[in-house]
C-alpha cells in the first residue's frame, strides 16, 4: 500500500516526542517546585524555633539594681536541640555592649526593630549559620536600654532535610516523567487510531467498490473523508462516462452492421462466380465478428453497471444452462460443432443476477464454440457439491501455456489466436460476473485430451 | 598484664611547657611503635589504666600518652590554649558539649558509634561510654532502724524531724569549686523544685562542702558524715567493695546519670588511632572484665528503660545554658543563699 507514497516523518513519533518533552519539562518543574516549597517549609520551621528561642530569652530580661541582667531559660537553648543536633550560638547586646553569650557573634546587618525580627545567614566558626535577631527595650533606673538578642544555629539538620527532600523530589520527578511518557505513547497511539481504522477500511475495499465512505470519523478527519469521497465520486463519474461511451459506441455500430450483414446475405445469394461468393462469405464472417465484439462490449458495460447493484433473485442454473445451449446450438451447427448440456436431475439454484450469469455463461460457451474444430463437442456441465461448478469443456487448441490469470484481463487474448478474430472481453466478463457473485473463474486445460476447461465456481447460497 | 606496664614511664611534668595545670602525664610505650595516641583526660589512673592496657593489647603498635587534668583545666587547655591532643575524655558533660558546640570536635561515625543509644551521642562528635548514677551515700550509723529515705521529700522530712542528729553531719559538693558539683546542682534544680527546699534544709543544718567525692567518702567512713548528697556512684561502689560502712542509695524520685564522654579533637594528628579508641570505648559494654577493673559502668540502654527514675543528663545545647556567665552568677548566688543561710 505504500507504493507511490514515501514516508516523510511520523505523526505518532512527533506527537510522542512533543508530549514526552512536555512531560520532561513538567517533571523538572515539579522537582523544582517541590524542593523549593519543602525547603522553604523546613527553613520556616528553623526560623520559627529560632524566633521562639530568642523571644524566650528576651522575656527573661530584667532590670536589677540599675543594670540589666538575664536568667537564661533552660528551654531557650534546649528547644533548639530537640529537633536536630545543630550547634547553637547566642549573644545579648545592651546598648552596644555584650551582656552575655558569644562575644564574636556578628551583629545582624539588618537591625531588628521592636515590631520586626530579622533573619540572616552567614559563615560562623566554620559552618553556615542561620541567625534571628530580636530587639527589646528594657527600662533601667528610668532610662530605657536597647537590647538586641541574637540566636544562631548551624544548618546541618536543614541540609539533611533538604537532601532528603531533594531525593524524594527527584524520585517523584522521575516517576512522573516515566508515567507521563508511557501515557503520551498511549495518547499518540490512540489519537492516530481513527486514521488507522480509515486506512484499514480503504485497504479492505474491492477494486470495483467506489461507494463513498460513510463511517463515523472524528471531526478532524471529516474534511479529508469529504475530499476522498468527492474524489471517488469524480472517479466514478469518469468511469461511468467511459463505460457509457463504449456501450453507446457498440450500440451505434451494431445496428448498421446488422443492416450491412443482411444486405451481404442477399448479395451472396445473388452472386454466381465462386470467387465472388468466397469473398462475400469472408465479408459476412468479418461482420459477424464485429457484431460479436460490439455485443461483448455492451455486455461488459452492462456487467460493470449491474455489479454495483447486484439483484438477488433466485436463479435456476439448470434451466439457464439448457436455455443457453439451445440458443447457441444453431450457430454451432454451422461449424459442425455440437453443444451438449449435462445437468443434474435436481434443479440447482443460487441467488444472483440472471442477466449477468447468462451473459457470463454465453460468453464462455461462445468462446468454446469459436475455438472448436469441426466435428467436436462443447460440453457444459453443471454440478453442485461443496460449491456450484459450471464447467465448459471444448476440444479446441487450449491456451497454449499462456498465463491463464492474465487472460481474465480486459482485451487480453491467448498467444495462439492469430487466425481468429476476437475482442478479448469474453473471459473478462465471465470473471467479473463470477467475482460479483462471490465466486471465481477457473481456467484449465481439458483433462480429456486437448482443449480448454473454463469453470465458473460459486459458493452454495 | 599489669606487670608488663612496669615499663611505663610516670612523670610529673614541671608544668612549664604547658600553661594549663596537669595532675599527671603517663606514657604507655608500645614495644614496636607504629602509632601514637595522645589523650587529655579527667579520669584518674586507677580507673583508666585497665582500659588503656586492654586497648594496647588489641592495638600493640600504639604508644599512648595519657595526660590527666581537672575538668576546668582540660577545658582551658583545648579552648583557650589550643593544646594538641587527639582525644579528650571528660566527665564534665557541659564543658564537653561546649567544646563540641564551639567547633573543637571532629565528626566521626562507625558501626560502634551508631550502636550507641541516641542519648549517648551528640552530633557524632561527642560519645558517651559510661553511665554513672549520682547517689546519696548513707552511713551505716545514720539510720540504725533501717528506714532509709529514698526520695528527696522523704529526706527533707527526716532532716526536719531530727535536725540535731544531722547537724554538721551532711556533706555535698561545693559547686563554686567543683564543676562537676555545679553540673549536678543545676540538673537537680532543673528537674525539681524540691531540690531547692532540700538545699535550704541542708544549709540550716550546717552542711559541709567538699571539692570531691573521694573526700566525702573518707569522712563517711571516719564517721564525720552521716549523709553525702550527690556523690558519683562509681567511686562509692569501688570504696564500698573495699571497706564498706555505708549504703549507696539511688533516689527513687529521680537520679541523675552522669555520662563520661570522649571526643576526637579537630586537629587530631592520629585519626586512625583516635577512631580505634572511640570504637573501643563505645564497645566497653562488651568487656565486663574492664567494667569491673575500672569501676566504670558501661552504657546500658536496657537498665534505663527498666528504671524510669534514672535520667541520663541530656547532651545538647541545653547544657550550655548553665555555662552562661550571668546564669552561673545568678545560680551561684541563689545556691549560696540557700546553703550558707546568710
Amino acid at each position: 500500500m505504500s507504493a507511490g507514497a514515501a514516508a516523510k516523518g511520523s505523526i505518532r513519533r512527533r506527537l510522542f516526542l512533543q508530549l514526552a518533552a512536555i512531560a520532561a519539562l513538567l517533571s523538572v518543574l515539579l522537582f523544582l517546585v517541590m524542593r523549593a516549597v519543602a525547603a522553604s517549609a523546613a527553613e520556616d520551621t528553623q526560623d520559627g524555633i529560632l524566633a521562639a528561642s530568642a523571644t524566650s530569652i528576651a522575656d527573661a530580661l530584667r532590670s536589677e539594681e540599675g543594670s540589666i541582667t538575664l536568667d537564661l531559660p533552660y528551654s531557650a537553648l534546649s528547644m533548639l536541640g530537640t529537633i536536630n543536633e545543630d550547634r547553637v550560638f547566642y549573644r545579648v547586646v545592651v546598648n552596644g555592649e555584650t551582656l552575655t553569650g558569644y562575644d564574636d557573634l556578628p551583629p545582624p546587618e539588618d537591625a531588628p526593630t521592636l515590631s520586626r525580627n530579622t533573619f540572616s545567614t552567614f559563615e560562623y566558626r566554620g559552618d553556615e549559620v542561620r541567625m534571628v535577631s530580636v530587639a527589646r527595650v528594657v527600662s533601667t533606673g528610668g532610662a530605657p536600654s536597647n537590647v538586641q538578642i541574637s540566636v544562631a544555629q548551624t544548618r546541618l539538620g536543614l541540609q539533611a532535610i533538604s537532601q532528603r527532600i531533594s531525593a524524594i523530589a527527584t524520585a517523584a520527578g522521575i516517576g512522573f516523567f516515566v508515567v507521563a511518557t508511557a501515557l503520551s505513547l498511549w495518547a499518540a497511539q490512540s489519537a492516530l487510531s481513527p486514521l488507522e481504522r480509515m486506512t484499514a477500511s480503504v485497504t479492505r475495499r474491492g477494486p470495483g467498490d467506489l461507494r463513498p465512505f460513510e463511517t463515523e470519523t472524528p471531526a478532524e478527519l471529516v474534511p479529508f473523508v469529504a475530499a476522498l469521497n468527492s474524489f471517488i465520486a469524480r472517479l466514478r463519474a469518469s468511469l461511468q462516462r467511459s463505460e457509457d461511451l463504449i456501450a453507446e459506441a457498440a450500440h451505434r455500430v451494431r445496428t448498421p452492421l446488422a443492416t450491412v450483414r443482411a444486405k451481404a446475405e442477399v448479395t451472396h445469394r445473388k452472386l454466381n462466380k465462386p470467387e465472388h461468393r468466397q469473398t462475400m462469405r469472408e465479408m459476412i464472417r468479418a461482420i459477424d465478428e464485429s457484431s460479436r465484439s460490439a455485443g461483448q462490449l455492451l455486455d461488459h458495460a452492462m456487467v460493470t453497471f449491474r455489479s454495483d447493484s447486484l439483484s438477488e433473485e433466485v436463479v435456476d442454473l439448470s434451466e439457464m444452462v439448457q436455455d443457453t445451449c439451445d440458443r447457441l446450438s444453431p450457430a454451432a451447427g454451422l461449424k459442425d460443432v455440437s453443444v451438449l448440456a449435462r445437468v443434474p436431475d435436481l434443479p440447482v439454484t443460487m441467488k444472483g443476477d440472471w442477466v449477468l450469469l447468462q451473459s457470463a455463461l454465453q460468453n464462455i460457451v461462445d468462446n468454446a464454440i469459436k475455438y472448436s474444430p469441426e466435428d467436436t463437442t462443447v460440453e457444459v456441465a453443471l454440478s453442485a457439491g461443496e460449491t456450484i461448478r459450471l464447467a465448459v469443456t471444448d476440444a479446441g487448441r487450449g491456451f497454449g501455456g499462456a498465463d491463464v490469470e492474465a487472460l481474465k484481463g480486459r482485451f487480453a487474448r491467448g498467444r495462439n489466436v492469430d487466425d481468429i478474430v476476437g475482442s478479448g472481453l469474453g473471459l473478462t466478463i465471465a470473471d467479473e460476473v463470477a467475482r460479483a457473485h462471490g465466486g471465481r473463474l477457473e481456467i484449465a486445460a481439458n483433462r480429456n485430451g486437448g482443449g480448454a476447461c473454463v469453470t465458473l465456481v460459486f459458493p452454495l447460497s | 598484664m599489669r606487670h608488663a606496664c612496669l615499663s611505663l614511664v610516670l612523670s610529673l611534668w614541671a608544668a612549664v611547657a604547658l600553661a594549663f595545670e596537669i595532675e599527671a602525664d603517663l606514657t604507655y610505650p608500645a614495644e614496636v611503635e607504629t602509632g601514637v595516641l595522645t589523650i587529655l583526660s579527667t579520669a584518674d589512673r586507677e580507673a583508666f589504666e585497665p582500659i588503656l592496657l586492654a586497648f594496647q593489647a588489641d592495638n600493640p603498635g600504639v604508644t599512648i600518652r595519657y595526660t590527666i587534668a581537672s575538668t576546668a583545666e582540660a577545658m582551658k587547655a583545648v579552648a583557650d590554649e589550643g593544646a594538641r591532643f587527639d582525644l579528650v575524655i571528660s566527665s564534665a558533660m557541659d564543658l564537653q558539649t561546649k567544646l563540641a558546640n564551639d567547633g573543637f570536635a571532629a565528626t566521626y561515625r562507625s558501626a560502634a558509634t551508631d550502636a550507641l543509644p541516641d542519648w549517648a551521642r551528640w552530633r557524632n562528635q561527642l560519645f558517651a561510654f559510661t553511665q554513672e548514677p549520682v547517689v546519696l551515700i548513707v552511713s551505716d550509723d545514720a539510720f540504725p532502724d533501717g528506714e532509709v529515705p529514698a526520695t528527696r521529700n522523704a529526706l527533707i522530712e527526716v532532716l526536719r524531724d531530727q535536725p540535731e542528729r544531722f547537724r554538721g553531719k551532711i556533706g555535698t559538693y561545693d559547686v563554686r569549686e567543683s564543676g562537676f558539683g555545679y553540673l549536678l546542682a543545676t540538673q537537680d534544680a532543673r528537674a525539681s523544685e524540691n531540690s531547692w527546699r532540700l538545699l535550704e534544709i541542708m544549709g540550716r543544718l550546717d552542711t559541709r562542702l567538699y571539692c570531691c567525692s573521694g573526700d566525702m567518702l573518707r569522712d563517711i567512713r571516719s564517721g564525720d558524715l552521716l549523709l553525702a548528697y550527690n556523690v558519683l556512684g562509681s567511686y562509692a561502689a569501688a570504696q564500698q567493695a573495699e571497706a564498706g560502712g555505708f549504703r549507696i542509695v539511688e533516689m527513687e524520685d529521680f537520679s541523675n546519670i552522669m555520662l563520661r564522654t570522649v571526643m576526637i579533637l579537630n586537629g587530631a594528628e592520629n585519626r586512625e588511632e583516635s577512631a580505634a579508641m572511640v570504637d573501643f570505648l563505645a564497645r566497653l559494654g562488651g568487656r565486663p572484665d574492664l567494667v569491673r577493673a575500672s569501676g566504670l559502668p558501661a552504657i546500658d540502654d536496657a537498665a534505663l528503660r527498666d528504671n524510669v527514675a534514672l535520667r541520663p543528663i541530656r547532651l545538647g545545647p541545653g547544657l550550655l545554658v548553665f555555662l552562661d556567665r550571668l546564669k552561673r552568677r545568678t545560680f551561684l548566688r541563689n545556691w549560696e543563699a540557700s546553703i550558707t543561710q546568710e
